[in-house]
């Protein structure tokens, strides 16, 4: 599998996909 | 007006605009430009002139955002990094600048200064330090995102102030 941090798209969309995963870490920590 | 935690703010937010400004740059914009300059044989004016310029900038606006970021927590710097009592949201943004501040003075600064002929190294460490700092910046861009999500995000004033 190619590695998504080669292309500035596969970077900017794993940032955005941690953002997300975050989102509901952080939405779950504060309840 | 308590002045302290206003100019830390202030500090943060200049040193944070030239640290990510700088990482985006070198991203989104020399990295290509790299590449078309070594096919063309211009790559040395930016690897002499620009690239160790901008690095400097680079990595101490990344201790100065860090350091003005630990001062704007305060007395809540514990709570944020284990996110409790209401800091989750600034603690995750802490915890992914303190990564990319991490990240660039063990992993870009050092294999940087190989590339640029800084420091000695041979041809093939020269090709490893390559893919480890490109990496490292790469994740730095991946990981800017949500890091500014939870910086932009308003938790801290939330938790500190209850709106």
């Amino acid at each position: 599998m190619k590695n998504p941090l080669d292309s500035l798209w596969g970077t900017i969309i794993s940032g955005l996909v941690l953002t997300v995963i975050l989102y509901f870490v952080v939405k779950s920590i504060l309840g | 007006m308590d002045y302290v935690p206003a100019l830390a703010r202030w500090l943060h937010f200049m040193a944070g605009v030239m640290w990510i400004g700088l990482l985006y740059y070198f991203n989104f914009v020399q990295v290509a430009a790299l590449k078309a300059a070594a096919a063309d044989g211009t790559a040395a004016g930016i690897t002499k002139h620009v690239a160790p310029r901008a690095l400097l900038f680079f990595r101490w606006a990344a201790v100065v955002t860090w350091l003005a970021g630990a001062t704007l927590l305060s007395d809540k710097f514990v709570d944020a990094f284990t996110l409790r009592h209401g800091m989750a949201g600034i603690g995750v943004g802490a915890w992914l600048g303190t990564i990319m501040l991490f990240n660039v003075w063990v992993l870009i600064w050092p294999n940087q200064q190989k590339i640029l002929g800084l420091k000695p190294a041979t041809d093939e460490e020269k090709n490893a330090a390559r893919r480890v700092a490109f990496l490292a910046s790469r994740a730095n861009v991946a990981l800017s995102i949500p890091m500014l999500f939870f910086m932009a995000g308003g938790w801290s004033h939330r938790a500190l102030f209850g709106l």
